[in-house]
């Protein structure tokens, strides 16, 4: 084993060891939820009197303090973790603080992303916060000499019900400090009707200092004696350093020092791309002293990339027969029948992260020790990353995870962390790397490109009686293994092995493409355009039946059932198909759901108005999804409405909820519109907001309607499954307004004006 | 060095003239509420008010701001119009990751001081120049609303 990450990426990872890379951590949970001393130093919940576990510490003034070992990029994920310790703690939110944990392996998986925060931590905080109000409540009932049974929690006090004394949280938990910490098996859940916090939710923790400028993101991370640097990267992937001038920046008022960094070894993984530092007493002098460096570079072998190119080469190897990766009945002799058959291409571009703070980390390297500030959704890879270009263990790195300024995926992958970390040691201070945004959107990790073939035989009335998919894209896992060419389980279960669809034969397949950037996670991944071919294929079969297309795709969809996994491997993110089964009768729902939310087929609509609708399932979250847009003359589109439903199962935070999908289609509508990265001779054509556009307040919907359906069932994702749906309804009502098929993105391709 | 009148008080700032206002907030006065997005004037994070307008400090020089009043997302709080903005930003939950938020309320401040009662069409062409990438501009535009209808 060449290397170790800690990635706990979608269950991504089956098949893949021995393949360059271990990688280890898949959704963890910790199993030693109980108070453990950490080298990485303590938190105010350690030291309070009363610690029964990693997540809370209750002081005698009954301050109470709740970990968030999660990142908060903007999901409100930091507050709606702690809100479940503090419901069953019964704790008053008023007293509650905070505190963010660093990368520490006892809080178990902090790599906040594949939507699963409260999927994977739900029963772990309910029993942090269980765990601490039945000392609480033993404690009072030793005070007043009464059985436990006769005590209750009521707001951060412990009253005796027969009687009506009370004692506060803070008067009690010194006493209950000496008290055994009690078993998982003796904690008494709060049943659900009487949650306090969980499913009405609460606002973010952090909303006043954002509004008042004083919430800290990694941007903002300051420490005495600090300088700063700005990289120069190799533009073409792989390229390094031939000669550069280490005279004319150091001219720039403000300039200390060049500063060399050595490229990667191959695979990329999350290594620094190396290249060439300036170093400097303030930001603007490092960009300033860039300009002068004239770094000569040996660009490599992928200086032949040229993505229109790469287009053409993805999308004959999509018309080749690929591996299958999903086969039911004879799809062969079906399409063979002489019967009518339909087939079209689809294709999704390269798309950036752009989150709205580019990436940015300091680091101070002092006496063999690292300790960094970083906005990053995932502290211990960067504990990881750091300790293995530094050569030092990895207790011997402390990562401080500020707020995150954005992040999608981005964030996961500590690459500009360790640049940080490796340029605090050469220069001996405390160093802030900041990534210009041409720096961020030319060396990003990309949602990989991806071209779909799709053909489905017909019946006289136009449903399908067999169905091919196969689809084409260099795959994530290429960044751990430089031979990788096929999609792993774990992505091509997104959207793609686990088409819903009630039809005899049906075929999935998957073809090789090699990466020539580095490839990534973005909201939602791979879902993104298996979401868009399926969902849109979908639409043309309905238009060519002459039928309405909710009808079509419900009856595609079929009966309500669970879908059979026993014959493909099917990871299911990570979680049981026993817990969480796919289940048909909840695509239906919503499906059926948004289109009488939306009005569809009833409401009158104008010329150039149109309607489209798609559902979809990801990260264990059924979303059925309705567009309206308004094309002119001119061909330029608005976003009137939209219509959503979602069914995520159990919702703990419902504001912040209905907040992640009005953002989802936001982000969706930018990457119909214009998301797209290319490249020639290796270099990536696009540098910032000019090149890259993404929408603005004209150009996102109007109005987004968020409808939760009410549901028990287990818990499951909200920040990303509003994309994917997102993507195909809009393109789906293009063509209901203009007969214009969309089967590239973005939209910027395709002249939709009157011509 | 240059002088500047920041949030009601004057300093001596150590800074080149053509260093961005941006940088010099945040690097050398260390006011790190107004933020880098783009350094090109394409995404609005970076906006103060000069004289009471909006501007992008990400390609305002320094030297250029010298003697002017300028107030930040730190000082905005000082002005009824900046006040009612905050309070609608917090009633509507508006800010997700939040970073571009402190752009957002300040372009949205100085809309509200030039037009107490903006139409969509005036918020669109107003906001048009500060992405929001996590996409809460529904809600933006139901603050602002909300803030126009505090001024009443």
């Amino acid at each position: 084993m060449s290397q170790v990450i800690n990635v706990s990426r979608r269950g991504f990872l089956v098949g893949l060891a021995g393949a360059g890379a271990l990688i280890l951590g898949a959704q963890t949970v910790p199993k030693l939820l109980w108070a453990k001393k950490s080298s990485n130093g303590s938190t105010h919940a350690d030291e309070a009197i009363l610690h029964p576990n990693v997540f809370v510490g209750i002081d005698t003034d009954g301050t109470v303090y709740i970990v968030a070992h999660r990142s908060e990029m903007g999901t409100v994920i930091r507050t709606s973790l702690p809100l479940v310790v503090a419901d069953e703690l019964d704790a008053d939110w008023k007293r509650v603080k905070i505190e963010q944990a660093v990368g520490d392996g006892r809080y178990g998986d902090q790599n906040t992303d594949g939507s699963h925060s409260v999927r994977s931590f739900l029963e772990v905080m309910r029993e942090a916060g269980a765990a601490a109000r039945l000392m609480l409540i033993r404690a009072a009932g030793q005070r007043w000499g009464a059985p436990d049974s006769e005590c209750r929690t009521d707001l951060h006090t412990v009253v005796h019900t027969p009687t009506g004394r009370r004692l506060g949280y803070g008067e009690l938990a010194s006493a209950a400090s000496k008290l055994p910490v009690p078993s998982r098996e003796e904690l008494p859940l709060k049943p659900p009707g009487s949650w306090r916090y969980i499913g009405k939710g609460m606002a973010s923790y952090d909303l006043t200092d954002i509004v008042s400028g004083k919430a800290l993101y990694g941007m903002d991370a300051r420490v005495d004696g600090m300088v700063y640097a700005s990289i120069e990267h190799p533009p073409v992937f792989g390229g390094t350093v031939k000669s550069y001038d280490d005279k004319e920046p150091l001219k720039v008022t403000g300039v200390r020092q060049i500063v060399p960094i050595d490229p990667f070894k191959p695979p990329a993984a999350f290594q620094p791309l190396g290249g060439v530092a300036v170093v400097a007493d303030n930001t603007w002098a490092a960009f300033q002293g860039r300009k002068s460096l004239n770094v000569v570079w040996d660009n490599g072998p992928n200086e032949s990339y040229d993505s229109d190119q790469y287009k053409k080469e993805l999308q004959e190897t999509a018309r080749k027969p690929g591996k299958s990766v999903r086969n039911e009945g004879d799809v062969e002799s079906a399409f063979g029948k002489g019967s009518k058959t339909f087939e079209a291409d689809y294709y999704v571009p390269l798309l950036a992260h752009a989150a709205m703070e580019p990436l940015v980390a300091l680091a101070e390297f002092k006496d063999g020790k690292v300790t960094t500030w970083a906005p990053t959704q995932n502290p211990q890879a960067v504990q990881d990353i750091v300790a293995k270009e530094l050569g030092i263990p990895k207790d011997h790195v402390i990562c401080h995870v500020t707020l995150l300024g954005g992040a999608f995926g981005r964030k996961s992958k500590p690459d500009y962390v360790a640049e940080a970390a490796v340029l605090s040691k050469k220069v001996g201070r405390p160093v802030k790397v900041v990534w210009t945004r041409e720096d961020d959107i030319k060396f990003d990790y990309y949602n990989t490109v991806a071209a779909m073939y799709m053909k489905a035989a017909l019946d006289p009335k136009g449903r399908p009686t067999a169905w091919l998919q196969r689809s084409v894209f260099p795959p994530i896992t290429s960044i751990f293994d430089v031979n990788a060419v096929y999609g792993d389980p774990g992505h091509l279960q997104q959207g793609w092995t686990d088409v819903p669809y009630a039809i005899p034969n049906l075929r999935v397949e998957n073809g090789p493409a090699k990466a020539h950037v580095r490839i990534g996670w973005l909201r939602s991944v791979a879902n993104i355009y298996h979401g868009f071919a399926v969902q849109s294929f979908t639409d043309e079969l309905a238009h060519r039946a002459g039928r309405d297309p909710v009808d079509y795709l419900l009856d595609l969809i079929g009966p309500a059932r669970k879908l059979d996994f026993t014959r493909t491997e099917y990871p299911n993110y990570g979680a049981s198909l026993e817990t969480y089964p796919w289940e048909t009768g909840r695509l239906r729902r919503v499906t059926e759901m948004v289109a009488e939310k939306a009005e569809w087929g009833k409401r009158k609509l104008g010329k150039g108005a149109g309607l489209g609708i798609a559902a979809h399932r990801s990260f264990l979250t059924y979303v059925a999804t309705v567009v309206e847009v308004q094309v002119d003359d001119q061909g330029e589109v608005r976003i009137p409405r939209v219509d959503t439903v979602l069914d995520a199962g159990l919702i703990v935070n419902p504001e912040a909820t209905r907040a992640q999908f009005e953002g989802a289609a936001v982000f969706g509508a930018s990457i119909v519109r214009s998301g797209e990265i290319t490249a020639k001779n290796g270099v990536i054509q696009q540098s910032n907001f000019n090149d890259y556009p993404v929408a603005r307040i004209n150009e996102a919907p109007y109005q987004t309607n968020v409808h939760i359906v009410e549901s028990s069932a287990p818990p499951a994702g909200v920040g990303e499954p509003g994309v994917p749906p997102f993507v195909a309804a809009f393109t789906n009502a293009i063509f209901a307004a203009t007969g214009k098929r969309i089967r590239e993105l973005p939209l910027s391709r395709t002249k939709l004006g009157a011509s | 060095m240059v002088t500047l009148n920041i949030n009601g008080k004057v300093q001596n700032v150590d800074a080149p003239a053509d260093m961005p206002l941006l940088w010099a907030l945040r690097d050398v006065v260390g006011l790190t509420g107004t933020k880098f997005g783009c350094g090109m004037a394409l995404c609005g994070a970076c906006t103060v008010h000069v004289d009471g307008s909006p501007i992008r400090s990400c390609v305002t020089p320094v030297s250029t701001v010298a003697g002017k009043k300028i107030t930040t997302i730190e000082g905005i709080g000082a002005t009824p119009v900046g006040q009612r903005v905050q309070e609608a930003w917090r009633a509507l939950n508006v800010p997700q990751c939040g970073y571009c938020q402190s752009g957002q309320m300040m372009q949205a401040a100085g809309l509200l001081a030039t037009n107490p009662k903006p139409s969509d069409k005036d918020i669109d062409t107003s906001m048009a120049g500060n992405i929001c990438r996590c996409g809460t501009y529904q809600r933006i535009r139901a603050a602002i609303k909300a803030a126009a209808k505090g001024s009443a």
